[in-house]
């Protein structure tokens, strides 16, 4: 039997998030690869626009109006959905590694007793079935798995590949929700925005992280500033968030975000175990440290030893002048 | 209120001496000391302050190696009441199916409002197991909790998610299960006469034969597990780094010559 790949997309403020075109992307790659076939799915209260894009990516996508979600938890109506797709002869399930694609991920493997690779920074079709790479034990191994049977589910890191439309647009078909779908729903009573948490840390190409070394609220200013002019996003550590400057959706590390940007900068960061599972993969890391004996310099391109508070504006005033403002 | 918290024993990241050993990559647990999960200290200290409010008992569900208990043992002194132990040779390697059936079979076997886990596991599948649970119990799921406010008059809960942008207030009717977070305040440490009390406090332990048979088939798969690992490889290793100590602006220089030689501005 062709294998049939499911690409469960995930809808922010109407739009498709950036990590659902990388699933969809791997899903259409895995499906050429196999010879199989791929369909994305939209599970939304107002799924039209964002299945547009998927179509952008991907031959086929399932466009499920589940009103609901607009007031409930998205993910039991999400497994719901796909329990519909594996009925029709679905064999793998891609979902991003976030917070809802985790909890459908779960909530498919807990009904279908199917396997789970979790977090894969890479997914291929080798030879006789999917293979995922994933850094494990706190980056001390990368890892490749398979499912030992025909079926299972995935969940993806943000940049485990590039984003690539397809070549030709795909065709959407529109569907009602399930009835009785996602029975045991969680309420949504609110959504709050906190200031500070907007930009995707996972996402981003570029991370300036403030740690201890910062000192204060009033310290993390050199690093927002940074951020802003090399076009990141603020990142920090579990020393920074505890201490209160920072919210704890910033933090990187074990208990964080993993982030696998193009450029990490550190400022005032000493490279704890806990902090380097979350960044050790960027492809290139530049750290600020008076201590020339910080942990992190192991892993750092590039070392500047000295006070962030003066390299940290100078560097602010390089950028500008080489951008000529 | 009854609260059952998982607590997974995993490998000490801190102590960095993890590996993965033999033809299938199995993480070797002998390898390193072990400690209670990071996240799930945060789920058991939330779990004690809720029945420090609302009365009751938090007690820990565990699947592991028999010699678990140790480490169950620190929960114990946190003040966790009793343990669970669900041991078995055949689970030895248990894939997230697996882990799932058997946690849900132990877990069904107990009373309970609130089933608390951690997000994730610093060794583990990666944040699935709290959604496996509730979807194989049909028990609403509440994940990424930094928050955590029951109301035991009218039997619901309400939680703060933690979502991309802030966080989302979510409720649902108990029994309901839950996934914590780091945001929900850092974990007690066990106090002299805690770790004392933990010492005579039961740990139940149970083989597969105890948890028996669900009516959906047996909770371990007959043709071996899901997934598996064809390779382990360390990272490849960096290359070693410049060591720049300058006057700060020679070294910003540094810097910005270093991000446009790779396109970063
Ligand atoms: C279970 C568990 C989970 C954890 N999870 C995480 C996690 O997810 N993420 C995380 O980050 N941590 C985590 N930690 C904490 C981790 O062990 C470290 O304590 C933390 O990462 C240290 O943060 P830091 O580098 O900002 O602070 P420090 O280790 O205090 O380092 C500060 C650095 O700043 C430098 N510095 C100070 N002033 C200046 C200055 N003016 N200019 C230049 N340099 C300066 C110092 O030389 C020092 O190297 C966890 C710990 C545990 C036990
Ligand atoms: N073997 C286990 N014993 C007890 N709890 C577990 C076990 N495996 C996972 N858990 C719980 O499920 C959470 C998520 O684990 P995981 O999905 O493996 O990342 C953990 O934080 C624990 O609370």
């Amino acid at each position: 039997m062709a294998p049939r790949f499911v690409a469960v997309a995930e809808v922010a403020d109407g739009a498709l998030t950036r990590l659902s075109t990388e699933v969809a992307t791997l899903a259409r790659t895995l499906a050429e690869a196999s010879g199989g076939t791929a369909v994305g799915l939209v599970v939304d209260a107002d799924p039209a626009p964002a299945a547009a894009e998927l179509a952008g990516f991907m031959a086929q996508v399932i466009a499920v109006s589940a009103p609901a979600t607009a007031n409930e938890a998205w993910a039991p109506h999400a497994a719901a959905e796909v329990g519909r797709l594996i009925d029709d002869g679905a064999t793998h399930v891609l979902a991003g590694a976030s917070t809802d694609g985790r909890d459908l991920a779960g909530m498919v493997v807990g009904r279908w007793t199917w396997g789970l690779l979790a977090n894969a920074t890479a997914v291929t079709w080798g030879g006789d079935g999917l293979v995922a790479e994933a850094t494990v034990l706190g980056g001390k191994a990368i890892t490749r798995s398979a499912f030992t049977g025909a079926a299972g589910v995935v969940t993806v890191r943000p940049n485990a590949t590039t984003a690539e439309p397809a070549a030709a647009a795909g065709s959407v078909e529109p569907r009602a929700a399930a009835a009785g779908a996602g029975a045991s729903s969680v309420a949504v009573l609110d959504r709050v925005a906190e200031a500070g948490a907007e930009a995707s840390l996972e996402e981003a190409r570029i991370v300036v992280v403030g740690g201890r070394g910062v000192g204060s609220p009033e310290g993390f200013a050199v690093v927002t500033e940074l951020a802003s002019l090399l076009g990141g996003v603020v990142g920090a550590t579990r020393a920074s968030v505890d201490a209160g400057w920072i919210p704890y959706a910033r933090q990187i590390g074990q208990t964080g975000k993993v982030v696998k940007p193009s450029l990490y900068l550190g400022l005032g960061v000493s490279g704890a175990m806990q902090h380097r599972v979350g960044m050790q993969s960027a492809e290139a890391i530049v750290i600020v440290n008076r201590d020339p004996d910080a942990p992190i310099a192991e892993i750092a391109d590039l070392f500047v030893v000295g006070d962030l508070f003066e390299v940290g504006p100078a560097l602010v005033a390089e950028l500008r002048s080489r951008r000529g403002s | 209120m009854q609260i059952l918290v998982l607590t997974k024993p995993v490998p000490d990241p801190a102590a960095g001496a993890e590996r993965l050993s033999g033809p299938d990559f199995r993480l070797d647990r002998s390898a390193s000391p072990t400690v209670v999960n990071g996240n799930d200290e945060y789920a058991l200290e939330a779990a004690l302050q809720l029945v420090e409010a609302h009365g009751g008992e938090v007690a820990i569900l565990v699947m592991a190696p028999a010699n678990a208990t140790e480490t169950m043992r620190k929960a114990l002194a946190m003040g966790a009441q009793r343990g669970v132990l669900v041991t078995d040779p055949a689970l030895a390697g248990a894939d997230l199916p697996a882990t799932v059936r058997v946690l849900a079979a132990a877990a069904a076997a107990e009373t309970f409002d609130l089933l608390l886990t951690g997000l994730d596991t610093s060794d583990g599948t990666g944040g699935a197991v709290a959604a496996g649970i509730a979807a194989r119990l049909g028990l609403p799921l509440l994940s990424a909790a930094a928050h955590i406010e029951p109301d035991p008059a009218a039997g619901r809960v309400r939680v703060k998610r933690l979502s991309a942008k802030g966080y989302d207030l979510i409720e649902a009717p108990m029994p309901a299960v839950i996934s914590c977070t780091q945001a929900l305040g850092a974990p007690r440490y066990p106090s002299l006469k805690g770790i004392m009390a933990a010492r005579q406090r039961e740990i139940a332990v149970r083989s597969l034969a105890d948890l028996g048979n669900p009516d959906d088939g047996p909770l371990l798969p007959d043709g071996g597990w899901a997934t598996r690992v064809v390779a382990a490889d360390p990272p490849p290793a960096r290359d070693t780094g410049r060591v720049v100590k300058a006057p700060a602006a020679d070294a910003a220089r540094e810097i910005a010559d270093f991000l446009a030689d790779r396109r970063l501005i």
